[in-house]
């Protein structure tokens, strides 16, 4: 459940949209995203996390659509082509592939559509060229990414690889740990991201299966309201037509001459989109209550994760708690933007620090060692890969023999 | 709060991008100096105070006040005509966003690619940009911050700018107005304009009309 914003602490500006308080098509009432999150009473709903994806973009004034099947957003991706029959959508269709789809989704948003696809793990490579010319352009596009195994031999299932290839894309990298943040995420995702300030497509990013083919409780507000449209007059950037003025940038690339200083304005591009995500923060600190959340951070031993890591935490410091092993809980909800501060802040009193991941490349616990004090008291794991699950007796496995702690190897439990 | 001071450049070979530094924009009825956010009432006579003081003051009006989408733009463009005959200031419109080959004319106009080739050759101290879209605006600021010693002023009609020395946000007519009336009054009470003569070039179809 949202905590409650003070109005004075709100720092995402009420819409000011021509179509606010009118009704749409379907009855639906265009609200301030303030508005129906803070306000308007919510609903407990018990949904799987591709119902939640449904229930998110029936109430999110999604102007295109496109789809393509891979598990395991598949299931997410064709819910929201019963919206689309119902008509809560103007365009909704299936691309060729996903570096189509993103390549189509580009064109709608190019167009002054709000856009929303859903893709992973191998589609999520696949479309890879796309991210950072989405953000290149400055387009607001949002991407759902359910993470899943992308290597050979194929695996369908949960793994945070894919995040690691999106983090230098200029994109907003959101990750949720449950389906009430997804819910939430998708919603704000888009009124951040369409920021004139920030304007750059963002990824919310969810584990696959964990969280898409599981049920929970989600708290949803009325589906009687949904947020105002995107507003096309507010991007800070004229639509790239390749052809004709103002911006004729593919017919003379300044990228393509070498006179004057034209790798400059590449560079200062370059810096642009990453000052845009850096812009983002002001607006997302509010609306998620801050881009971490901590419990008892003032302990030595500290967890930090994000996704459903964090959920698998929770049971293992409540595991240790009754050990009489006192543990805190750093959970990180934007991996772009990172909170490089709040990290440094919510650490700094921590002689321990683990990070959980589901994936091999340990991208997490990079960043916090990269950018904490004293790293050496960062622990890169416990890892799993590959679709395994993070018991939470790994967890406490890992800290108690990193603590020197005699513990009986939980592999052995069978 | 970032300690990083966007001053007027020379600043480095690629200077960062103020965002990256930690610099905030201004909220509603705020504005920044420097990188440091202030109340948007103090900020008209520190622009007014720098215009004034500058021998080759200019506006550089971007395409959403060059063409005429609305009425509303009309009046704006009106407006800003006005505030350069007050000071005076030149004009030197950025009308499109396309790289300029085989060169640009830089007595007459601005491009987001190679802004500082204008204000080298015109040797302009202070600017306004107003009108040109934010992303090609930050383009811009950042790369004449890099090189020339050019005082910017941003008056943005969305959230302002960081990249500029100083930035209004929410920038409409009153405010373009407002600019104009503090510039009147500092003449008023005996600040005189250091700008030096010039003779504000006319362009038609063919070129300038009045060289």
């Amino acid at each position: 459940m949202n905590k409650q914003v003070e109005l004075k602490d709100r720092k995402v500006i009420a819409s000011k949209h021509v179509k606010l308080g009118q009704k749409n098509q379907k009855g639906q009432t265009y609200t301030d995203v303030n508005d129906i999150f803070y306000k308007a009473k919510q609903t407990p709903s018990f949904l799987t996390g591709s119902e939640v994806i449904r229930a998110a973009i029936k109430v999110a004034s999604v102007g295109t659509s496109v789809a393509y099947p891979i598990t395991p957003q598949s299931e997410a991706a064709a819910l929201i082509g019963e919206l689309f029959a119902e008509g809560y959508l103007d365009e909704y269709f299936r691309g060729e592939s996903e570096f189509a789809v993103m390549g189509q989704c580009a064109g709608a948003a190019f167009g002054g559509h709000r856009v929303f696809t859903t893709t992973a793990g191998p589609g999520t490579l696949r479309a890879m060229e796309n991210f950072p010319m989405w953000a290149g352009s400055r387009l607001p596009i949002q991407v759902c990414v359910t993470c899943r195994g992308v290597n050979s031999p194929l695996s369908i299932q949960p793994d945070t690889l894919e995040m690691h290839y999106l983090l230098e894309t200029g994109m907003l990298v959101w990750h949720a740990e449950t389906a009430q943040d997804l819910f939430d995420f998708i919603l704000k995702g888009f009124i951040v991201a369409e920021q004139p300030d920030v304007h750059v497509p963002i990824a919310v990013c969810c584990d696959g299966f964990f969280v898409t083919h599981t049920k929970d409780t989600v708290e949803l507000p009325p589906e009687d309201l949904c947020l105002t449209p995107y507003d096309p007059y507010r991007n800070p950037q004229p639509v790239m037509d390749m052809e004709t003025a103002p911006i004729r940038m593919m017919r003379d690339p300044f990228v393509m001459k070498s006179n004057y200083i034209s790798y400059a304005t590449h560079a200062s591009w370059q810096q642009e989109i990453h000052a845009a995500v850096e812009r983002s923060r002001k607006h997302t600190i509010p609306l998620l209550d801050g881009l971490i959340d901590t419990h008892d951070i003032d302990r030595e031993i500290l967890i930090v994760g994000s996704g459903t890591a964090v959920s698998q935490s929770r049971e293992a410091i409540r595991l240790l708690e009754e050990e009489g092993i006192k543990v805190g809980l750093v959970k990180i909800k934007t991996i772009r933007p990172f909170p490089y501060e709040e990290v440094k802040q919510a650490t700094k009193n921590a002689k321990h620090i683990f990070v959980p991941e589901f994936n091999v490349s340990g991208w997490l616990a990079r960043e916090i060692k990269a950018n904490i004090p004293d790293n050496e008291r960062v622990y890169v794991g416990p890892h799993v890969m590959g679709g395994m699950t993070m018991p939470s007796e790994v967890i406490v496995e890992e800290i108690k023999k990193h603590l020197g702690i005699e513990t009986a190897a939980t592999a052995s439990l069978g | 709060m970032s300690n990083y001071e966007v001053k007027a450049g020379p600043e480095a070979f690629l200077p960062p991008a103020a965002a990256s530094m930690g610099n905030v924009l201004p909220d509603e009825g705020e504005a920044h100096i420097g990188g440091k956010v202030v109340p948007e009432e103090e900020a008209y006579e520190i622009a007014a105070r720098k215009i004034l003081a500058a021998k080759v003051p200019t506006i550089f009006p971007g395409p959403l006040v060059l063409w005429k989408w609305t009425d509303h733009v009309a009046e704006k463009a009106k407006a800003l005509r006005e505030l350069a005959n007050e000071v005076p200031m030149r004009l030197i419109p950025m009308a499109d966003y396309r790289p300029k080959y085989p060169k640009i004319i830089q007595e007459y106009e601005i491009n987001p690619n190679h802004p500082n080739l204008t204000i080298w050759h015109n040797k302009i101290d202070v600017c306004i940009f107003i009108g040109v879209h934010c992303h090609m605006a930050n383009l811009s600021l950042k790369i004449i911050r890099g090189g020339t010693s050019c005082y910017t002023i941003a008056m943005c009609a969305m959230a302002g700018h960081e990249d500029a020395c100083l930035s209004f946000r929410d920038a409409d007519l009153n405010m373009i107005e407002k600019l104009k009336a503090t510039i009147k009054k500092l003449k008023s009470e005996g600040v005189k304009s250091q700008a030096e003569p010039f003779t504000q070039f006319i362009m038609g179809r063919s070129g300038c009309l009045n060289e």
